[in-house]
């Protein structure tokens, strides 16, 4: 009987380790994005489709943020008439640095780690994110999380 | 043929052969002989009968329906030999049945799940469940595939009528408080077959691979981020080590990401595995049904002749 249930459960098992796979097809999470002097004041939407980023420039400097709402993952739409992110799901409003400040984001959208390449481009790192969770220190001073260029 | 026809030619002989006794071996050619005459001469009258009235063969008989007699006992027995309906009850109360009282919304809703297997079958021969085509395909479907469009209308707007059956089916139940005993255990059967029925919806969301199902699996499955202890951000799941790469979200997509994985995954779980699963509880809940005493039915009406007055002591 023990030895019956033993293998069931370590079949079971088996099963259960068969829905993870140990290697992914995923895209790419580091690559580089051109020179700073490629980017101007503002937003710059031009990454969306392929990386899922958008790159910023604000007073101190180059930041990219991770194009998915903080809220359950969609991506919000730029809207520069009205100079703010919003989500078409569940109507999350964030301003240009990608701040909530309306709708049920809990928490400003996550910034992906940047440095500059020996060669001078941008080099982003998409698995290496900055958050600012509700009610704990920001990490977007953290080094890294802007390029003071 | 020149072998049948010897033996066709000579019975008589071979019979007068054995009478006579000529022969150890002869006789034995003669019987055998006279035995073949004879069972061609039955079978050819068994043959001839099955042609007069084919319904009385034994082959008839176990291949098709029988009429019974129109006795109460060979009328339940209809019911009962049948693998098809011998899930039902042979008998039930006449009161059970208006539909003012069932609405006949489980019958309707297991109409419904047979329709949505029947046109679902028919749309996997046009469906690739991978990126890239599957859109494709439904695009196919809805303007090349002859009837195409019509298949996947029935599909949807079934699979949104089986949602929609299944919750009066359960507000009647609950209204005619048919979840009381003794049907405890069929009502929690019930909840199961709602939970699977809700996931069959679900997995069938992303199937089109559109914008509308690509958001939506992105926001359910991201609500699994938020599993208790299975969840990289639910209570307790980053101190037992979730991550966004061994969790249960991970575990749903076949990844960190909705993509070609999650796709394959929604559309075995969707074709192969849930309704597999769900027909098994349907079965279990319609046998429970005829268990727990058949259709709940109105409460019995008791005439104020038949109220007996108490037992004085």
């Amino acid at each position: 009987m023990a030895a019956v249930l033993g293998t069931l459960g370590v079949n079971f098992l088996m099963f259960l380790r068969f829905f993870f796979p140990r290697a992914l097809y995923e895209p790419k999470t580091r690559f580089k994005i051109g020179y700073p002097t490629d980017f101007g004041f503002g937003v710059d939407t031009k990454f969306q489709n392929q990386y899922r980023i958008w790159v910023v420039r604000n007073t101190e400097g180059i930041f990219v943020i991770s194009a998915v709402c903080t809220h359950l993952g969609c991506t919000p739409d730029w809207k520069p008439s009205e100079n703010k992110f919003k989500c078409p799901c569940h109507g999350s409003g964030y301003d240009p640095e990608g701040i909530n400040f309306e709708g049920p984001a809990p928490r400003p959208m996550d910034r992906a780690h940047v440095e500059l390449d020996p060669d001078g481009q941008i080099l982003v790192d998409l698995s290496h994110l900055y958050q600012w969770p509700k009610g704990e220190p920001s990490q977007f001073n953290d080094p890294g999380a802007i390029l003071r260029a | 043929m020149p072998e049948t026809n010897g033996h066709d030619g000579t019975p008589e002989s071979g019979a007068a052969g054995n009478g006579g006794g000529n022969g150890a071996g002869a006789s034995k050619v003669g019987a055998l002989v006279a035995g073949a005459k004879a069972t061609q001469t039955k079978a050819i009258g068994e043959l001839k009968e099955a042609i007069k009235a084919p319904e009385k063969t034994d082959v008839w008989k176990s291949i098709l329906r029988v009429k019974h007699d129109e006795t109460p006992r060979s009328r339940a027995l209809g019911v009962l030999s049948n693998v098809f309906l011998h899930l039902h009850p042979a008998k039930i109360n006449r009161d059970a049945v208006k539909y003012n009282y069932t609405w006949g919304m489980g019958g309707m809703t297991f109409y419904v799940y047979i329709t949505l297997v029947f046109t679902g079958t028919l749309l996997m021969f046009y469906y690739h469940p991978s990126k890239v085509v599957a859109f494709r395909d439904i695009l196919y479907l809805e303007s090349d595939v002859p009837f195409g469009k019509l298949l996947r209308n029935m599909h949807r707007w079934g699979a949104h009528l089986m949602v929609i059956m299944v919750e009066l089916h359960m507000f009647r139940v609950f209204l005619t408080g048919s979840y009381k005993k003794p049907r405890e255990f069929n009502w929690v059967v019930g909840v199961l077959l709602l939970v699977l029925t809700l996931l069959l919806s679900f997995t069938g969301y992303l199937l089109p691979d559109d914008q509308l199902g690509f958001w939506a699996v992105t926001v359910g499955t991201n609500m699994a981020r938020a599993t208790p202890l299975l969840g990289h951000a639910g209570p307790f799941g980053p101190q037992l080590g979730m991550t966004p790469f061994n969790d249960v979200r991970f575990g749903l997509l076949g990844g960190s990401i909705v993509d070609s994985n999650a796709l394959l995954r929604a559309y075995i779980w969707h074709c192969v595995a849930i309704p597999i699963l769900a027909s098994a509880f349907m079965v279990v809940h319609f046998w429970r049904v005829r268990k727990d005493g058949g259709i709940s039915g109105p409460a019995a009406i008791m005439l104020e002749s038949e109220i007996k007055e108490p037992k004085k002591i």
